[in-house]
């Protein structure tokens, strides 16, 4: 038998020579050797056990005062906690000049699912399509039993909606408070409003965003908490607003025309009283913009302030004025208007041929587009440009809505003489309404220039000269007997002496060239016109009437009636009082006391 | 003649069975046990019966239930701290392979009861979770690798339970349940540091406990949302954290009276996870105390016990098992009172539960076992003057 060395020979071998048994020896070692490291581990192990009981006496005690805490702490009432308070709620409301509500907020709620808390998944399903015909079943019961934990439903249902949901009785289905935007006057002003939608979206709140209109314009100021809730006053006045869009819409209507817009200003503080473009939409179910139409046909296109156009004769008033405050002509002075005026390949011609001498008078009153050409060459390009420039016709109308910055006016690069001419009578010249508006302010004034404003004034606006007070004075005369005499004899409405000038502009081609048959036919003026208040614009998109048996297009027979009676409608709504005339018949006698 | 023919007459070495096992088994823990249990049933009686309700069985099914599995489980417990330590041993290691191929079959053949987790098996009249088996005997397998570790020329018994450790540990995160890989891996821990880890090794586990939590909670949603929910220094009184919360406040130092707590209305989880709350709103400070000293008493005397045991494998696996049983405990009640983060674990022994009882009851058997009064050498130790009072 061979024995593998355990240990040094030389421990063997005095072993063996005591008689001894190596191996046992070695066994006895090592059991020895054993017996020493359990004493050492148990000696270690009773230290660490002591070190565990510690612990674990600590802990429960740990557990156990905790629980005496809380057991002895005042009960809490259950309240839900807001988990999306980070969202700003309670957009401020906007109302009209005079307090009325043009948009606020009502309180509705939102409908969501949480399908792990559902008792009966189908029988939910089936409640919710009988209370939302829209939505589909099986859809909602994959759902339902599906993976997913949450489900929104509906982003806004009404309280009857509600309710009904509740009597379905599933805890799995759940409401979040929203916030929404409510216009209670419907289409009333719907494009100076324009409208809202939500943004980020929380199950306990929504924010709510402008997304056009003056919503947009301010959306900073109506979210900002620090205001407080204070409203956001505009300078329109809801009741007027009302009226003329009614006018606006019976006009469109008797004229056949395809659009109309109107826009009423204070000629002193520059704030819009009325701005009105039809056709319009409920802000409240704001309509999606049609993709590839021609946006200036969409309802959501505001024609008094986005809407740039030839408007023609109604310009004529501005040369006028500016050859009275250049002097080069007096409302007295005879102008040749000898037809056709050639310019070049270019011909000018007038409506109906009035003679070969006018006054400036009858030039406006007539509305001769030759007499208008020869005061512009007197003028001149450069001082032409620089005028209409004062007035504002050449940058996007600074009115308060996101849409005005767009609306940048159409002008000749190339200004030259003829473009001198036919801008004379507003033809190679393309702007808004509310353009116009403005600078027939200007004039109505008494020849400050003032910034068109949405936001309610508290009081006059120091505009910048543009017309010296006499030459503006004449212009109004002038535009007076337009009205008294001329073109827009259908707009001298008994009470309130209107003043102003017609504008029938044939309507651009896509191409190139003008129609022969469709035009823009406007009426800018003011009222009342022995002490001006109000300047007023309204536009008629393509209106045909028959007329003494005759198919009618001009203002005078389209723009002017309408304007009449929008002008009889809101000039007591805007607290403008009537001149009366006394009756010749009526005889006063001053009693003598 | 006679016996070299027949066999040896067998005779008994010793005392008989019970009455040996009466003297050295630590009889006070069982007592305790007994205590719990009974409590369980006490609860019982008010936080099943609203479960019961909702499924549509009588009152009191999940009672009866529990008393057949309790008493079950009790039977059980006592049968197996009769038994000898090799033979629960050997049952042990191989409890431990069955336990890991039950585990690794689950994804297969096990149900979720529609709670996100695969846990169980469904055998019809009850569930099986094997990783409440698996416990136990994962404990023994470790203590007796560990203990074989010091014998000289030992196996690298360290090595091979932490490899089983983590195999389990993994296995229980894929379910996921980390409640029980936690309390797996705290377990071998507390078993390794009573097997003589060392000192710089402790703190490095430390580190590495920290790390791996931090893992968890950025890469499993299910898991951060509860640490997330510890965190948040506001309760929504809407969860269930904040129900417990309010049924201990409720419950006050005598509780609102026996039935007329509400808690066990609003928690779907009442008759397990938080059965605490329930003790504390209907018998108020006074019950929860009583528990939390029964739990404590149970713990401390087996350590205590244990103190005085000579065989490392005896200490180590006794060791595991009671702080095991004690800290499952505590992190049940904790979560409650939110001293720990939300994790699904039962109390053991009062909470409602079939299977997990019976595990529960052979956990403690085996623990009652390991702690029972044994020859300890206790002359030698007084010759070589290493005896401790």
């Amino acid at each position: 038998m061979i024995r593998t060395p355990l240990r040094p020979l030389a421990h063997v071998l005095p072993a063996r020579a005591r008689q001894e048994d190596p191996d046992s020896v070695m066994r006895h070692n090592l059991r020895q050797r054993h017996d020493q490291m359990e004493i050492a581990a148990r000696q270690m192990a009773e230290s660490r056990l002591l070190v565990l009981i510690v612990f674990i006496v600590a802990a429960f005690a740990a557990v156990a005062v905790r629980m005496a805490n809380l057991a002895h702490s005042d009960g809490q009432e259950p309240t839900q906690q807001i988990a999306a308070a980070a969202i700003a709620q309670s957009r401020a409301d906007i109302t009209d000049r005079h307090g009325r509500i043009l948009a606020t907020n009502f309180e509705t709620h939102s409908l969501y699912a949480q399908p792990p808390d559902m008792v009966d998944p189908a029988a939910a399903a089936r409640g919710l399509v009988q209370v939302f015909p829209d939505l589909d079943e099986a859809r909602l019961l994959r759902d339902f039993t599906g993976k997913r934990k949450f489900i929104w439903i509906k982003r806004r249902i009404s309280p009857e909606q509600m309710q009904a949901v509740h009597d379905i009785g599933d805890p799995g289905l759940r409401f979040g408070p929203r916030e929404m935007r409510l216009y209670p006057n419907g289409s009333v002003a719907s494009h100076v409003l324009g409208g809202a939608s939500f943004g980020k979206e929380g199950v306990n709140a929504a924010e709510v965003l402008g997304v056009a209109g003056v919503e947009k314009h301010f959306d900073a100021f109506l979210r900002d908490p620090a205001q407080n809730g204070r409203p956001l006053q505009l300078s329109l006045d809801l009741t007027v607003q009302a009226a003329t869009e009614e006018v606006l819409a019976g006009g469109m209507a008797v004229m056949n025309a395809e659009g109309a817009s109107a826009v009423v200003m204070d000629i002193h503080t520059g704030e819009v009283v009325a701005i009105a473009s039809l056709p319009d939409f409920d802000p409240n179910d704001r309509p999606r913009p049609a993709l590839g139409d021609d946006p200036s046909i969409s309802p959501l296109f505001n024609r008094a302030v986005q809407g740039v156009y030839e408007l023609g004769s109604v310009f004529k008033i501005f040369t006028a004025a500016q050859a009275m405050d250049l002097g080069l002509a007096a409302p007295e002075t005879e102008i040749d208007t000898t037809g056709p005026l050639r310019w070049g390949r270019f011909k000018i011609n007038d409506f109906r041929h009035y003679g070969n001498r006018m006054s400036v008078t009858k030039i406006i009153e007539k509305s001769s587009n030759i007499g208008t050409a020869r005061l512009a060459q007197q003028i001149g390009a450069v001082r032409q440009k620089n005028f209409l420039e004062s007035l504002g016709l050449f940058d996007p109308t600074p009115l308060e809505l996101t849409e005005a910055g767009g609306s940048d006016p159409l002008i000749q690069k190339n200004w030259s003489e003829l473009t001198t001419m036919t801008v004379s009578y507003g033809h190679g010249i393309s702007v808004s309404p509310m353009h116009l508006a403005a600078g027939y302010a200007a004039i109505a004034n008494g020849g400050r220039m003032i910034r068109p404003t949405l936001l309610k004034q508290s009081g006059p606006q120091e505009g910048v000269r543009v017309l010296s007070e006499r030459a503006a004075a004449e212009a109004r005369m002038m535009l007076r007997r337009v009205v008294s005499e001329g073109t827009a004899s259908m707009v001298n409405v008994k009470g309130y002496s209107v003043a102003g000038k017609t504008g029938t502009a044939d309507k651009p081609r896509a191409r190139g060239g003008y129609y022969e048959d469709k035009v823009l036919s406007s009426f800018a003026g003011l009222f009342p016109a022995h002490d001006p208040a109000y300047a007023i614009v309204v536009t008629l998109d393509e209106p045909e009437i028959m007329g003494l048996g005759e198919l009618r297009r001009t203002a005078g027979w389209t723009a002017v009636p309408v304007t009449g009676e929008l002008i009889r409608r809101i000039a007591p709504l805007l607290g403008v009082r009537p001149l009366i005339e006394p009756d010749e018949r009526i005889a006063i006698t001053q009693a003598s006391n | 003649m006679t016996e070299m023919v027949y066999g040896a007459v067998p005779r008994q070495s010793g005392d008989a069975i019970l009455p040996k096992w009466w003297r050295t088994v630590d009889l006070l823990s069982i007592a305790c046990v007994l205590g719990l249990f009974a409590i369980g049933l006490l609860l019982a009686l008010a936080a099943s019966v609203p479960l019961a309700e909702r499924n549509g069985f009588g009152d009191y099914h999940y009672v009866q239930r529990q008393m057949v599995f309790g008493v079950t489980a009790i039977i059980v417990m006592l049968i197996v701290s009769m038994l000898s330590l090799t033979l629960i041993r050997r049952l042990a290691v191989l409890g431990c392979g069955i336990g890991i191929l039950a585990l690794l079959l689950l994804p297969v053949l096990g149900t979720d009861f529609g709670k996100g987790a695969t846990r169980w098996y469904s055998l019809g009249f009850a569930s099986v979770q094997p990783s409440e088996f698996l416990k136990p005997c994962f404990v023994v397998t470790a203590a007796w690798l560990l203990a074989a570790s010091q014998q000289i020329n030992g196996p690298p018994g360290r090595l091979w339970s932490f490899v089983l450790c983590m195999l389990i540990a993994a296995l229980l995160i894929i379910q996921p349940d980390f409640g029980q890989a936690c309390l797996v891996i705290a377990a071998w821990a507390i078993m390794y540091f009573i097997g003589g880890a060392p000192m710089l090794l402790l703190v490095i586990m430390a580190g590495l406990v920290v790390l791996g939590g931090t893992l968890a909670y950025t890469h499993s949603e299910h898991f951060a949302r509860r640490i997330d929910g510890y965190l948040s220094t506001e309760i929504d009184p809407t969860t269930q954290i904040g129900y417990a919360t309010n049924a201990i406040r409720e419950g006050g130092l005598f509780g609102v009276g026996i039935g007329g707590g509400q808690v066990k209305f609003w928690l779907p989880d009442a008759h397990t996870d938080f059965i605490i709350a329930v003790a504390a709103e209907e018998y108020g400070l006074v019950l929860v105390v009583a528990i939390i000293l029964l739990f404590a008493t149970v713990v401390i005397r087996s350590l205590s016990r244990l103190m005085k045991e000579r065989d490392a494998f005896h200490r180590i696996a006794g060791t595991g098992l009671a702080c095991m049983f004690g800290l499952q405990a505590f992190i049940n009640m904790g979560v409650a009172v939110r001293l720990l983060p939300a994790k699904g674990m039962t109390l053991p022994f009062v909470s409602y539960g079939g299977s997990s009882l019976i595990a529960g009851g052979i956990a403690l058997g085996v623990l009652f076992a390991m702690t029972r009064r044994r020859p300890q050498g206790r002359y030698h130790d007084f010759m070589t003057g290493t005896a401790r009072a």
